[in-house]
């Protein structure tokens, strides 16, 4: 449900009006924002102007404004409500502008340089300074016109909020169609607006646990493809994939060190699931953690030090810190709620989110390592599988609705909630992938 | 709905037994039946036994018998519990006896979890109730080699509600014949 006394520009209209010019990209994937922040920075995205032959296949001016938007901090006007569709800076009149009330401005326009090949220039203002804030000329193709748009958001965002941007990025996650016990699973990358949809794996067996490797090149994933869970590693540009861990009983819960060159993972070859840490290279396991209870879903610490996992060793399932090295004992750092899993380190290492349960619901919840304060983000009772974007200002997660299950993201603040809708079937577990490839920029038109 | 299963279940295992004795007394064995259930000391005896001769009875592998306790293939766990509940147990050691008295027999336990909580930790979960059923089998004399645990975490619901009475039916082992005899 929109709450539009909380976000008065973000009505459903307007959303739609927003998508609309994409043209014939389809979304598996698409957005809705279901709560937003009063007080949003108020901004203007002019769609871009083209120029030379061949228009280009998508709306950047659309793609851009979009982004924006789902991120709940800043909020672009209506298109229809723009009076003016300046192209560049000499265009612009501020003064219409300080009239609609927004204090930043985005135009640009892209140029067709050739077959498939396009130079798109872009310039951010302070509308009531009249400055310019930003200003870059960017060489891209057909292919990376997306990439492309990801990045102009990225740079407006970060010029008005002081905080990197997360546009260009991707998630992973796994989605389930058709009723058992004929479902089929597959693990697909998405842009993180849900546009772009790849599978890379189609399975008759269930997916689960995708993990991307520090450099955004390959996944690990759990896979029943055998009749049991076992870890495979996959080349996302390739499809080349390896099995990495086929122990007798459990295979589960794989996790990448910081540095990519080992994974944590959950196996039972000993007799009940304890964690180990696998060198990718040497192929040797190490093994972290023995105790009769369940140890499971290890995490790495952003500096690679300290690994955090799942345990009912203290009878319910709460969350362990340790040391990566294996030594000293693991100490026990969650105590609101009677079941808390699934940790996960937010980019800075500060923060903790989590599925937390208390009285039979089950929501994401973040812990705040230095203060052990605990702050519930999510409002359902299935909630689960958080993963941080790169930047660490949102958690997407998944939920049920309606029966059927989707992913859903919130602000750390927990006052942003955006909804991510599959068109059919279930979507679960997704992932957010680090920060993407960048195109080259050119600072032009210069301030 | 649970109770009445469990309590045929239980009924059938008191009444089975004494169909058997019963048949080891009827003169009129027929070969290649075997006792709906092993009866450790008509074996140790040497007595080819049957379940056959008297009228109603199944005739045919214990394992096909459609009212036998060793139809019943399903234990169910309480939240975040793998034990097996005294009702459960009589399906299980049923089935322990099975594969005692048919070292060639074998089967995979799939031990499943409901819906709440993480995916992760449920894999365990499943397996810690797979293991728990094994733990009993092997208690009851079956091989080691006879009994594969495999967990599907909540992966694989049977159920596809999201109340108490879906979730009942999903915290599970199912056991699963891999080999007969």
């Amino acid at each position: 449900m929109l709450k539009k006394r909380f976000l008065p520009l973000c009505a459903p209209a307007l959303w739609v009006a927003l998508w609309l010019p994409l043209g014939g990209a389809h979304a598996a994937l698409t957005i809705e924002i279901t709560e937003g922040v009063p007080g949003a920075l108020p901004i203007a995205v002019v769609p871009f102007g083209a120029e030379g032959q061949g228009a280009p296949p998508d709306d950047i001016g659309a793609i851009v404004a979009a982004a924006r938007h789902r991120s709940g901090r800043v909020a672009p006007l209506a298109e229809q409500d723009l009076l003016a569709r300046p192209h560049e800076g000499r265009e612009v009149n501020f003064r219409d502008w300080r009239v609609l009330g927004v204090e930043g401005l985005a135009v640009g326009k892209v140029r067709a340089t050739g077959a498939g090949q396009y130079t798109v220039q872009f310039q951010l203002f302070n509308v009531f300074q009249a400055t310019q804030l930003a200003g870059y000329t960017i060489p891209t193709t057909n292919a990376d016109l997306r990439r492309t748009a990801h990045q102009i958001s990225d740079i407006i965002y970060e010029k008005l909020t002081g905080e990197p941007g997360a546009f260009n990025t991707r998630i992973a996650y796994v989605t389930a169609a058709g009723k058992a016990p004929t479902q089929t699973y597959s693990l697909q990358v998405a842009d993180a607006d849900g546009h772009n949809p790849r599978t890379i794996l189609n399975s008759k067996q269930p997916l689960l646990s995708p993990a991307w490797s520090p450099d955004g090149t390959r996944l690990a994933y759990v896979s029943f493809e055998n009749k049991r869970a076992q870890i495979y590693i996959q080349e996302i540009a390739t499809g080349k994939r390896e099995l990495i861990a086929s122990y007798p009983g459990l295979n589960g819960a794989p996790a990448w060190s910081p540095d990519g060159t080992r994974i944590a993972l959950t196996l039972s070859k000993d007799g009940n699931p304890e964690i180990y840490v696998l060198s990718l290279a040497a192929k040797t396991l190490q093994r972290l953690t023995s105790n009769p209870a369940i140890d499971t879903e290890p995490v790495w610490s952003p500096d690679g030090s300290t690994l955090v996992f799942t345990s009912d060793r203290g009878g319910r399932p709460q969350l362990y810190r340790m040391s990566a090295s294996g030594s000293g004992e693991a100490s026990r750092i969650t105590f609101a709620g009677d079941y808390n899993a699934r940790g996960v380190f937010s980019p800075d290492g500060k923060q903790l989110a989590m599925v937390h349960g208390t009285g039979g619901q089950y929501r994401i919840a973040l812990l705040e390592l230095q203060t052990g304060a605990l702050r519930v983000l999510s409002d359902r009772t299935l909630d689960e599988s958080p993963s941080f974007a790169p930047n660490g200002a949102m958690i997407i997660y998944a939920t049920n609705e309606n029966n059927r299950g989707t992913l859903a993201a919130v602000s750390v603040d927990g006052r942003v909630h955006n909804r991510l809708v599959l068109q059919e079937g279930d979507v679960r577990e997704a992932v957010w992938s680090p920060f993407g490839r960048r195109i080259m920029l050119h600072p032009d038109p210069k301030p | 709905m649970k109770l009445p299963v469990n309590l045929s279940a239980k009924l059938l295992f008191l009444i089975l037994p004494a169909a058997v004795l019963i048949g080891c007394q009827s003169t009129g064995t027929k070969p290649g039946e075997s006792a709906a259930i092993e009866d450790k000391s008509s074996a140790a005896n040497g007595a080819t036994t049957s379940a056959a001769g008297d009228a109603g009875a199944f005739r045919g592998d214990a394992l096909d018998d459609p009212a036998g306790v060793l139809s019943k293939r399903i234990v169910y766990f309480a939240l975040d519990s793998s034990e097996v509940t005294q009702d459960d147990r009589a399906t299980v050691s049923a089935h322990a006896r099975y594969l005692t008295g048919n070292p060639t027999a074998a089967v995979t336990l799939e031990g499943h979890a409901d819906e709440r909580g993480s995916r992760e930790y449920n894999l365990a979960l499943g397996e810690r109730r797979g293991n728990a059923v094994r733990q009993l089998m092997l208690a009851e004399g079956a091989a080691t080699k006879q009994i594969q645990v495999v967990s599907y975490g909540e992966e694989k619901p049977v159920a596809t509600g999201h109340d108490e009475a879906s979730w009942h039916q999903n915290r599970r082992v199912e056991i699963s014949y891999t080999s007969r005899k």
